[in-house]
């Protein structure tokens, strides 16, 4: 387990005024055992928090669909059914508690349903397998995390004193919100099962923008100078703005590329045939020139 | 056509079919189980998820296409958890952890085991003399919704009959499920505790010594120290033991805490918690039991003897199953 401080050095170094680079921060290298790097990135505090109350909501939910039913079994069977009733309850209620997290979180996708809506999963944090220990370790912890400071939410403040009522309240706060204070995000349930929640967002295969906006070939010719005005950042910053492909932005994009290397627009010239062009060019010489070895960083890269 | 000739263009092109065989592969497992796959594509999984692998790798160095890296890289972690994830089915992990892990965990936290044991037995002794020199000493220990009318001030009879069922057995069920969940629940509450620096999880090992200890007191105040024995011991002996290993399992987290020894305090954190989990969910097993003894056995066992006879078994077994050495099996 390397955190890549390394790697955020490097993207900071490499991009001092991208708006994303803060979030470098959360990329952690998982080297597989062929050797490349998967380079993970840990699920943020919002979506952790969004998680868990998605499946405090559905416990809760269950919970209310249960009670409903056994009221109508006790009208039904005119209260002989009690028995039952109670032993289900108490079973279900236990089942939710405690065993809800650990079943979602054995299955291949290790989430519950709240951390499956928000793309995050439950990961061994030295890289290995997720072990069933690992996943009741960091949830048996919960009975501290989660369930103290509920029942404590929920017991009335007026039989302790008020000192005992803070005392208590420090003592959920230190837990609640322990994941924010360390660097991994880890709550302690994390940290005694050795485990972390990272991103594992399902993303479609977007086409080829070479492909997809091939312009009326020869109408663009880029210059060698031309070409060699941007660097890999901004090439992918025009992706971004190729892909998305809001108007406004295109055509400030292309005006100021225009303007940039000096290029005189044709009459009736789309500034987005132009843009795809401009890419594609820009792309087939920086790419050649990687394949030679040089990674051209951005435009201030003079090599 | 100049775009057309881009390499990374012509790379995607090639490798496009494998990706998204190995994505539909993905989705399918993500919807079902592992199961969800016949032999053949079981077969394929491991290779493309090479072949996406390396994909990446090669974009990364040559390719520029940011969409592209992205979706490999999103592609490539997906395929790993699945290829070295967990592989063994459900049984086999019940089977794992009945034959092997749990003895295991219990036999490394032996010096866990031992100090919660003291703890608790330190608190039986101690409430047990303060509560014979001195009656008012029970009330301290036991509180009011526990004692349930038995106390220093009820008389021998009415202490008699609380050991005794009177032929009424309906919702037994309902009371061995209340015990197993709500003994269950102070289980996992004590090992969550060990986290802040043993020190809760000591307090209530005693505490629950303690607890017991006054209940002896009280009972042999009266002369009815075996028959509240033999009503205690049926099931006794198993929750005793599950609390026992639980304190022990917070022991250790606390301890290691604080006393991370050779490896990093991350690392030693993370092997204490895996192993004392694994005699946590042991502990809530022995509970169940115990909650089958204590709401069912004993209500329909009246005798003395039997009691007793119960008793001493699980006192056997326990140990026996935990303890003693056994062949080490090659899986």
């Amino acid at each position: 387990m390397k955190p890549a401080t390394k790697t955020a050095k490097a993207a900071a170094a490499t991009t001092p005024y991208d708006p994303g680079a803060r979030e470098d921060t959360r990329a952690r290298s998982l080297v597989t055992p062929e050797g490349v790097d998967l380079k993970l990135r840990l699920g943020d505090a919002g979506e952790r928090a969004a998680a868990l109350f998605i499946d405090l909501a559905i416990m809760l939910g269950v919970l209310i669909a249960f009670f409903l039913l056994a009221v109508l079994t006790m009208v039904g069977t005119k209260g002989k059914g009690w028995e039952l009733v109670g032993t289900l309850g108490l079973l279900v209620f236990f089942i939710l508690r405690n065993l809800y997290f650990v079943l979602f979180e054995l299955t291949p996708g290790a989430a519950t349903p709240g951390k499956r809506a928000m793309g995050v999963r439950v990961a061994a944090r030295n890289g290995g397998r997720l072990t069933a220990d690992a996943i009741f370790a960091r949830n048996a912890m919960r009975e501290i995390e989660l369930y103290l400071p509920l029942s404590f939410l929920a017991s009335s403040g007026d039989k302790v004193s008020a000192w005992i009522n803070l005392a208590g309240l420090v003592w959920c706060l230190v837990f609640v919100l322990f994941p924010l204070f360390n660097r991994d995000r880890l709550r302690v349930g994390d940290m005694v099962a050795g485990t972390w929640v990272v991103k594992a967002p399902t993303r479609k295969l977007a086409p080829d923008l070479v492909e997809t906006s091939r312009p009326p070939v020869g109408r663009f010719k880029f210059t060698q100078a031309q070409l060699d005005a941007y660097g890999v950042k901004e090439l992918h910053v025009l992706e971004d703005v190729l892909r998305r492909y809001e108007s406004k932005t295109i055509a400030l994009v292309a005006a100021r590329i225009r303007l940039k290397i000096g290029w005189q627009a044709a009459p009736y010239e789309s500034d987005g045939d132009f843009l795809a062009a401009y890419y594609a060019a820009l792309r087939g010489r920086l790419e050649s020139r990687l394949l030679l070895g040089k990674r051209r960083k951005d435009k201030h890269d003079k090599s | 056509m100049a775009e057309l000739h881009l390499k990374s263009y012509r790379f995607r092109a090639e490798r496009e079919d494998d990706w998204r065989r190995l994505e539909k592969l993905l989705t399918k497992v993500g919807k079902g189980s592992a199961r969800a796959l016949s032999d053949e594509e079981l077969l394929a999984m491991p290779v493309l998820y090479r072949q996406a692998l390396s994909s990446l790798s090669v974009a990364r160095a040559t390719s520029l296409d940011q969409g592209l890296v992205d979706y490999l890289e999103s592609l490539s972690t997906r395929a790993y958890f699945l290829v070295y994830g967990t592989r063994s089915n459900l049984v086999e992990r019940v089977g794992g952890f009945f034959t092997r892990a749990w003895p295991e965990a219990a036999k490394a936290l032996w010096r866990e085991t031992l100090v919660s044991f003291l703890l608790t037995l330190a608190g039986v002794l101690a409430a047990y003399f303060l509560t014979l020199h001195d009656p008012d000493w029970f009330s301290a220990f036991v509180p009011d919704s526990l004692a349930d009318g038995r106390g220093p001030a009820a008389s021998a009879e009415a202490m008699r009959s609380t050991l005794y069922d009177h032929g009424e057995h309906k919702g037994l069920s309902v009371f061995a499920a209340f015990l197993f969940t709500h003994n269950s629940g102070v289980a996992l509450f004590a090992f969550a505790l060990g986290f802040a620096f043993c020190l809760p999880t000591a307090m209530l090992m005693a505490y629950n010594g303690a607890m017991l200890g006054a209940f002896l007191a009280v009972f042999g105040m009266r002369g009815l120290g075996f028959e509240a024995g033999g009503w205690l011991a049926i099931h006794g002996v198993t929750e005793i033991s599950a609390v026992i290993l639980a304190g022990a399992a917070g022991l250790r987290i606390g301890w290691t805490l604080a006393f991370p020894g050779d490896l990093s305090r991350p690392a030693a954190m993370a092997q204490a918690g895996r192993q004392s989990a694994t005699l946590m969910a042991g502990v809530v097993v022995m509970l169940f039991c115990a909650g089958i003894l204590e709401g069912v056995g004993r209500q329909v066992i009246q005798n003395d003897w039997a009691r007793y006879g119960i008793a001493l078994a699980t006192l056997a077994i326990w140990p026996a199953y935990l303890y003693l050495p056994r062949r080490r099996s090659a899986a």
